[in-house]
């Protein structure tokens, strides 16, 4: 038989070995100027992906066939676990995270070299070579501490399975790969952040490259953390999406930080401002993404002197302050050069409205970030155990949100360069004045809360302003083209990727943060010890106990009970079917919610307790979440936004000019280097 | 022309010197309200009265033979050691599944006057990593009554 354990472990030393020595091959490339080494450089960046994908391909042959020599299968490998939930098991434990992880840099390092073979010539070398350091970052930890190839041995006839939270719904075979192909990706604009300034080309190309490798991770992320959202309401049982835990912030705060880059590129582009901004936000996204992982991964979130016990806190801490320090002392080497040719011309432009859309993303991120860390350096410096509580986050990120919100509609109706107060009138009479009766209409229906009032308002406003641009944009086709309506539409979108797409993720972000709003000011819940036959009601529900039950399932054994649901009037809604999971490597059961959804609300049911010698009584928590449906549609919308933006095209920089009425479509001559 | 551009820096400036100021603002007002001490048995012990009415984490172990759920009123009583001391807990609300005798336990609340921690969350501790599994119990065996009454 194949010894998986020797080829695994060979892959992932090939791998190493090869990112070392591409690295190497890739600096001196650069340095000498040499094309001939590029070449070599290219070909070793798609060895180390070769062997990374063997890795892989042997984890998942192992896993598949039940080998339990090796010492991650014999870890969450187990031969009752169904066959989908064994192959996602990759990424249920420390061990094969990393090595999927490895893989996806792998894959994009392999990628970026592959799409940029004929352009960059200067870069391109540097991009491969920082690709491949924190490549051999990774591959070290697999060889190392990591290493999920290693030999058991007596072999166990059977493991334990994967962690129960992690084999308890499909979604887990998407969140986790969708928030790694976002994490991950964020290495791929700070590689190009490092090759422009060794070249010390800090023009348009490098900004240009990486917005266009910033985005589609950016996508990920965005998707990835709506997937975490969707995936802890449908699992954990609680009710709720978001829980401010410091995991689930770890992938929020580098999706603020690019967030804030690919607004502020824009203002580099346009006006050559922003420079070593623009540069401390990809370095900034990277390392907070490897800071996430750490914090995800080192165990330090148990406590703080318990991550230095492992050698992968301290590996990881020591990649952080390299990165860190690297960074700064680039920047520092090249600050001669980051002077801004551009300046503000008038506080009334677009890209003022960047700058505070900037400012106020970062804030959000070292609030979030505070808060995060806050209990962790407490308990270094003080040795008390402390945590922060939702309420901070909630009180601290809302007024943030909502004034990020209101900018969302104020910045893209601003002109770059200075505005014409007359036509900065026209252009927001309208939208404000639909802001401002929202609001009305929302505080005469007797709504009393802030929040609510104050976010419908600015969702109006932004809503109004992006109609209107759509507005502009298609009579602009018509008089381009002569096409009207969806045609015309169909055409603004083709030829306006970036700008309309954009447009389009606001809108889904719009729908998100009013769905939030709405979940969190008139979400109720009841929790009721029902008897078979006996029924509780909650809002226009009635919610009936007809069964409780138990099923043996190959991996799990299941209590589940069955509750008939109508509507105040008596009519039948059907039934739904919360449920315990016991699974045998984990004391405690694991819920699967019963959730019922309509355009309004979720009807959510969790199965708190029941009866468990005769199944008479169950003891239920029901929780009416209103909007919460909307959550996840407004994660679509966003996804698709993001499509449409990253979307290849050729077209884009020709066609972009014509489209925008504004003076400031003239002002492309400002752009790059002077 | 000198003149339009200080004063152009001077409202810029100002506006980021607002946000940075009202953020600064509202961080320190919220962590000084939200943050909550995690405290053992006898660390809230020794604490007594500085910690009253304070919201407080207490975590500790369930003690056996102390547990009483009253399903009707949908109240919960029990105890929570450690090695050296106790407290007496009430809770609102029905406990967690795997709630039981000898669990370890997180209770978040308030320490009140009379002695009692008064609780409206109970948590079951788990490890948020992915720790290998101990030695689990087997549920089937006793919820066994519940399959056979489905006729399976």
């Amino acid at each position: 038989m194949l010894d998986l354990n020797l080829l695994g472990t060979a892959s992932v030393v090939a791998a190493l070995i090869g990112a070392l020595c591409t690295a190497g091959v890739g600096y001196w490339a650069g340095y000498r100027r040499r094309p001939r080494l590029d070449v070599v450089a290219r070909r070793g960046v798609y060895f180390v992906f070769f062997a990374m994908t063997a890795a892989l391909a042997v984890m998942e042959i192992a896993l598949l066939t039940h080998d339990f020599s090796v010492s991650y299968v014999a870890s969450v490998g187990s031969r009752q676990t169904p066959a989908y939930y064994t192959a996602i098991s990759l990424w249920s434990s420390l061990d094969g995270s990393i090595l999927f992880w490895g893989w996806i840099l792998a894959a994009y390092a392999a990628l970026v070299a592959r799409a940029n073979r004929n352009t960059y010539p200067r870069m391109m070398p540097y991009v491969n070579a920082t690709m491949m350091v924190v490549g051999v970052f990774f591959f070290t930890m697999l060889v190392g501490p990591a290493n999920p190839f290693g030999e058991v041995s007596p072999v166990p006839a059977d493991g334990p399975g994967p962690n129960p939270l992690l084999q308890n719904h499909p979604l887990m075979g998407l969140h986790p790969p969708l928030l790694y192909l976002g994490y991950v990706g964020m290495a791929v604009p700070f590689a190009f952040a490092v090759a422009a300034l060794l070249t010390g080309n800090l023009g348009e190309k490098w900004i240009r490259a990486s917005r266009r490798w910033m985005l589609p991770p950016w996508a990920f992320l965005s998707l990835g953390i709506v997937a975490g959202a969707w995936w802890s309401y449908e699992v954990l049982g609680w009710g709720g999406y978001w829980a401010w835990d410091p995991v689930e912030n770890a992938s929020f705060l580098p999706w603020l930080t690019a967030t804030a880059f690919l607004h502020s590129v824009m203002v580099q582009e346009r006006r050559g401002m922003l420079k070593t901004w623009n540069l401390s936000l990809v370095m900034g996204t990277f390392l907070l993404t490897l800071f996430g992982t750490f914090l995800t991964r080192s165990g330090i979130l148990d406590s703080v002197h318990a991550f230095t016990e492992g050698l992968i806190g301290p590996i990881f801490l020591a990649f952080m302050t390299f990165v860190l320090v690297a960074s700064l002392g680039l920047i520092a080497w090249r600050s001669d050069r980051l002077h801004a040719p551009g300046t503000l011309e008038d506080v009334a432009s677009r890209e003022t409205a960047f700058i505070f859309n900037n400012l106020l993303f970062v804030a959000l991120t070292f609030t979030v970030l505070l808060g995060t860390v806050f209990p962790l350096i407490v308990e270094a410096f003080e040795g008390s155990r402390i945590s922060v509580g939702p309420p901070y986050f909630d009180m601290v990120s809302a007024p943030i949100g909502l004034a990020l919100l209101f900018l969302m509609g104020i910045g893209p109706a601003l002109p770059w360069g200075r505005a014409d107060w007359d036509r900065v009138r026209r252009t927001f009479a309208v939208p404000l004045g639909v802001g401002l009766a929202v609001s009305a209409a929302t505080l005469a229906v007797g709504v009393r809360q802030v929040y609510p009032v104050l976010t419908f308002g600015a969702a109006g406003f932004v809503m109004t302003t992006i109609a209107d641009e759509f507005r502009r944009g298609m009579e602009a086709r018509r008089r381009i083209s002569g096409a009207r309506g969806l045609r015309a539409l169909w055409e603004l979108l083709a030829k306006n990727r970036r700008r309309y797409g954009g447009y389009v993720v606001h809108t889904g972000i719009v729908v998100i943060v009013v769905a939030l709003s709405i979940s969190r000011a008139w979400r109720f819940e009841r929790e009721a010890t029902i008897q078979t036959g006996e029924a509780m009601t909650i809002g226009d529900y009635r919610v009936e106990l007809a069964e409780v039950w138990g099923e043996d399932q190959p991996q799990r054994f299941v209590v589940g009970s069955t509750f008939d649901i109508s509507s105040g009037e008596g009519d039948r809604l059907g039934t739904m079917e919360p449920s315990l999971n016991f699974y045998p490597n984990s004391e405690q059961p694991i819920a699967t919610p019963a959730v019922r959804s309509s355009p309004k609300e979720d009807l959510y049911l969790t199965l708190m307790a029941f009866d468990s010698e005769e199944g008479r009584h169950a003891t239920v928590r029901a929780i009416v979440n209103p909007g919460v449906p909307w959550l996840w549609i407004g994660g679509l919308i966003v996804g698709l936004g993001a499509i449409l933006a990253v979307w290849p095209t050729g077209s884009t920089r020709t066609s972009r000019s014509v489209s925008i009425p504004h003076r400031a479509a003239d002002r492309r001559g400002d752009e790059g280097p002077p | 022309m000198s003149n339009r551009k200080s004063r152009k820096r001077l409202w810029m400036g100002l506006g980021i010197a607002a946000v940075v100021g009202a953020v600064a603002l509202l961080v320190t007002g919220g962590l000084k309200d939200n943050v909550v001490f995690f405290l053992t048995p006898s660390e809230l012990e020794a604490k007594g009265a500085d910690v009253y009415d304070q919201p407080l984490r207490l975590g500790g172990q369930v003690k056996p033979g102390t547990v009483d759920w009253d399903a009707e009123a949908s109240e919960l009583e029990f105890v929570l050691r450690d090695d050296s001391s106790q407290v007496r807990v009430h809770s609102d609300g029905a406990p967690p599944s795997m709630f039981q005798a000898g669990i370890g336990v997180v209770v978040e609340g308030h320490y009140s006057r009379d002695g009692v921690f008064r609780s409206d969350r109970v948590m079951v501790k788990h490890s948020n990593e992915y720790s290998a599994p101990k030695e689990g119990e087997h549920p089937q065996e006793a919820y066994r009554t519940l399959i056979e009454k489905n006729g399976q």
